[in-house]
């Protein structure tokens, strides 16, 4: 499907270069000629200028890069664009519904007023709306678990943990009166 | 070339000049914008269609405006006639949430309903805004009073315009929510639809404005959420990092790992054939590692094909002037420091070695603690276009005006031909206070003539820090039969870049100053130095942050020693209430002090018994203007295995701004200081830094974290600041309440160093 060619850096060292079909936030996107290996971190910031997802570390230690990947929260940063061709990708600019209405995490997030510096808050609110989306009534130590991956350097965890219970409230209730 | 065989220490001095400017507790004379100069004036222009400029400006420096153009320049203040109230905030926000306590303080005083309030961040101008930094804790401090008055000139204002409309005496005029009322003729209009006639009153002087009584706050002191919050849980580009411009390159520059070394040779025909490669080339630096170090200088068309070439990248370095220094080897000379006299005393009073001849009881200690780095989430970057002589800089930065200066001078151009574009910033913590890499970004700039981005990895930012300096406090103390300190000495043995001055932040600004120094009769601080190359720097309460661990630990000591609980032991020592020297906001109030103290110790259960291997511990510090006492609850396993439950934080900082935000800090600041006290250390071997990224620098996750309660005394002195002070006390807190629960005394940082685990 796409284009495979020799590398002027060294002929030995193939760099497949090839075209990746992403979908992202619901909606396609064609990424032509970049290497299989470009983390899609790097695909969402430089080439789609999606720039909420952060860059921390670049060995998927710290989480500030975290998206979604067929609902499963991943470091972008240590992830290859081959993987990902043709699953579903979910960034923090696609959280809030199309009408922009706010996840209940994001809204928590706002009045809680959990952030600092907030660069780490974006991979936060990631990892903790998959844990809310398999596990609707987290316990601390679910929470800590599900948000063992994610570093706040500010120190903000007090406010995320209250925060996520604050969401699942939030949800719980909505559930109730539908 | 002189300059560039320079020392590569020999330019700290300009890093100690900005720690005069931040660190309040030095005895320096304060900047024009702390104190409103007699001479200050209100300025005032109308905007054309955009309603009301109130700019509040220092005098003879009133004409930036009119003469730029850009008439936004100095202003605080602006208000659309559609009634949104534009305030801006002057300076830097690197999550010490400084964007919305600032404005926060102008709304209150122009009486502006809070949702019609909408910040900017301000251009840099320190002509007119005043100092521009993020350091010291100082923001609030020293502009409290500046910010407070231009909001009430600008109320005064609206209300003398609403009083013309009116044909009413403005006297009978109030305001509430953006709005002028005239109560007795039940008239009530916007500030919006007020705006174009205010901007044609003449500017009251000082003494008419009247600020308001702070029962009548409504904003100030209550729970304000940060005004990018929105931006930042939509992802919205905020951060420096996120800057794009049109035909922007990506860079990447590669240093040697030995601070000091210089490019012999580099592999640079190789790197420029590399896939999306674009410019390869040496920079030779400017001899001020605070500026630009010597390095190669990748250009290519995306962030990842500079960070790939750059694993190709083979330099040959040029050792002979760098860095060899190795911790293992400073600690062994240390100890032989140690065993010797001091080689300077910076303070004694009364006579300590007549007192430790005739103490009760003496105790000698040595604790030690280890270099850290700042490891800001978002790496360091910057953004920079330089053309036609002129260059734009866009920098996550904490002291724009100092980079302002400093980008001039790598570029050899005026001041005037720089633009600081401050963007919000990934964390700071005084790693930001040096402006490296805007000056690094605008000689890749005018190298390749194009917009750039240069983005550091995680890896460079660990290697090219300036570290929270390591050292030593060599401590002998003595108690009375009556529990009081009979005499206290501590030699400090520290390092320094040239054998004579210490490195930055390695010594008390002011040694008399040091807590107890004031309160007990005999006692000495001195100082060995140790030759050191590694760059070291200002980080989140300099100083504080390491002599509080190891004074409050000692003290804990010597309370022991004495048979008498530490609370006891702490309020006899801070004694009857009175202010110290200086006597003033930045000299410890003993009376402050015992209250933090008490309330710390009610609000975490002092008296209460806990069960076998657990244990509370104290800690006290006074430093940037706030008092902070904090309990530690803390259980220590038979494996050395350690649990922080929670910490009681209790703080007087004067009248709160942003509850929440403030909250926030003090949280935040408990959080960092356990976190380095924990497991984090940079080591150094042949001049390079041993860590290189989170697998081996790694910081606190959530499950560490315990819940930080935070109590605030709201007593009736200036407001100050609240990013650093809460962090200096949970150290020597979480290492006391250990040996409370252990009887083992932790005299070395980071507690993984004596075998504990969490």
């Amino acid at each position: 499907m796409g284009i495979i060619k020799a590398n002027k850096r060294d002929i030995f060292e193939r760099v497949i270069m090839t075209n990746h079909h992403l979908n992202i936030n619901g909606k396609p996107h064609v990424v032509e000629d970049v290497e299989d290996s470009t983390p899609l971190l790097w695909i969402l910031r430089d080439t789609l200028g999606l720039l909420g997802t952060k860059y921390g570390c670049g060995i998927g230690s710290c989480g500030a890069c975290t998206v979604h990947i067929d609902g499963i929260p991943i470091r972008s940063c240590a992830l290859p664009v081959s993987a990902v061709d043709g699953k579903e990708i979910r960034t923090i600019e696609g959280l809030a519904s199309r009408d922009g209405a706010l996840h209940a995490l994001q809204q928590a997030w706002v009045v809680s007023d959990v952030a600092q510096c907030g660069y780490c808050q974006a991979g936060q609110l990631m990892s903790a709306a998959a844990l809310l989306d398999g596990n609707p009534n987290p316990s601390d130590s679910d929470i800590d678990e599900a948000m063992q991956g994610n570093y706040c350097r500010c120190g903000t965890y007090n406010r995320i943990k209250s925060a996520i219970h604050l969401a699942a409230d939030s949800l719980s209730g909505q559930v109730g009166k539908s | 070339m002189n300059k560039l065989s320079a020392s590569p220490v020999s330019s700290f001095d300009s890093l100690e000049l900005l720690f005069d400017q931040i660190d309040p507790s030095g005895d320096i004379s304060l900047p024009t914008d702390i104190k409103m100069d007699r001479r200050s004036f209100l300025k005032v222009s109308g905007v054309l269609g955009a309603g009301f400029i109130l700019a509040f400006s220092l005098a003879g420096k009133s004409n930036a405006s009119a003469s730029t153009g850009r008439l936004e320049l100095n202003t605080y203040i602006r208000i659309s006639p559609e009634g949104s109230i534009f305030i801006f905030s002057k300076n830097p926000e690197v999550g010490q949430g400084i964007k919305t306590s600032m404005p926060m303080i102008i709304a209150e005083e122009l009486d502006a309903e809070w949702n019609d309030v909408i910040v900017e961040q301000s251009p840099i101008n320190e002509k007119l805004f005043g100092r521009q930094n993020a350091g010291g804790s100082r923001s609030i401090a020293s502009n409290w009073d500046t910010l407070r008055k231009a909001g009430a000139a600008a109320r005064h204002m609206l209300i003398e315009a609403a009083a013309n409309e009116w044909r009413v005496p403005a006297v009978e005029c109030t305001t509430a929510k953006s709005h002028v009322l005239h109560v007795r003729t039940n008239q009530k209009i916007s500030y919006g639809n007020l705006a174009n006639q205010a901007a044609t009153l003449v500017v009251p002087s000082e003494s008419m404005l009247k600020l308001k009584d702070s029962r009548d706050y409504k904003i100030l002191g209550k729970r304000i959420t940060g005004v990018d919050n929105y931006a930042l849980v939509t992802g919205q580009p905020l951060f420096g990092i996120d800057k794009v411009l049109p035909g922007m390159l990506y860079a990447v520059y590669e240093k040697c790992p030995a601070v000091g070394g210089t490019v012999a040779s580099a592999n640079l025909d190789e790197i420029r054939k590399l896939s999306g490669v674009k410019h390869v080339f040496i920079l030779e630096g400017n001899g001020n590692v605070m500026e630009l170090k010597p390095g190669v200088a990748i250009v290519a068309t995306s962030t990842w094909a500079a960070l790939q070439a750059k694993r190709q990248l083979k330099v040959v370095w040029d050792e002979r002037r760098a860095s060899k220094d190795s911790w293992i080897s400073l600690v062994k000379q240390a100890l032989v420091k140690n065993k010797r006299p001091a080689e300077k005393i910076l303070h004694e009073k009364g006579n300590v070695d007549a007192a430790m001849q005739g103490a009760a009881k003496s105790l000698d200690a040595l604790y030690s603690f280890h270099f850290a780095a700042h490891a800001t989430l978002e790496p360091q970057n910057c953004t920079a276009w330089y053309q036609k002589g002129a260059v734009e800089v866009w920098t996550p930065t904490q002291s724009p005006g100092r980079g302002l200066t400093s980008v001039a001078n790598i570029l050899g151009i005026r001041e005037d031909k720089v633009t600081i574009h401050q963007e919000r910033a990934g964390g700071g913590f005084g790693r930001r206070l040096v402006n490296d890499p805007a000056c690094e970004a605008v000689a890749i700039s005018k190298h390749i003539n194009a917009p750039v981005k240069l983005q550091w990895t995680r890896e460079d930012d660990m290697a090219h820090d300036f570290y929270r300096t390591g050292g030593f406090h060599s401590f002998k103390g003595g108690v009375e039969p009556d529990g009081k300190i009979s005499f206290l000495e501590d030699h400090l043995i520290t390092f320094s870049h040239n054998g004579e001055k210490p490195v930055i932040a390695g010594v008390p600004r002011q040694p008399s100053r040091v807590f107890p120094a004031q309160l007990i009769k005999n006692f000495r601080l001195s100082q060995s130095l140790l030759p050191l190359k590694t760059t070291c720097g200002l980080m989140r309460a300099p100083e504080s942050n390491t002599t509080a661990w190891a004074v409050q630990s000692f003290l804990h000591e010597l309370a022991t020693a004495a048979g008498t609980d530490h609370l006891e032991f702490l309020l006899e020592l801070v004694g009857k209430p009175e202010w110290l020297s200086p006597k003033n906001q930045y000299g410890l109030h003993t009376g402050r002090a015992a209250k933090v103290l008490r309330l710390a110790a009610e609000k975490a259960g002092w008296a209460k018994q806990r069960p076998a291997g657990r244990g509370l511990g104290l800690a006290f510090h006074f430093s940037h203007a706030g008092y902070f006492a904090e309990v530690a609850d803390v259980s220590v396993s038979a494996s050395k295995r350690v649990t922080v439950h929670s910490v009681t934080v209790a703080a007087d900082i004067g009248p709160v701004i942003n509850l929440s935000g403030a909250e926030n800090q003090c949280q935040g600041s408990v959080i960092d200081g356990l976190s380095t006290m924990l497991g984090l250390e940079i080591t150094m071997e042949d001049g390079r830094i041993q860590q290189s990224n989170f697998d081996t620098y790694p910081l606190l996750r959530m499950s560490q974290a315990p819940s930080v309660d935070v109590h605030f005394i709201q007593s009736d002195n200036p407001p100050t600041g609240a990013g650093e002070p809460a962090l200096p006390p949970l150290a020597p807190a979480v290492c006391n309440a250990i040996y409370a629960a252990s009887g083992y005394r932790v005299r070395t940082l980071p507690i993984t160093k004596e075998g504990f685990s969490t």
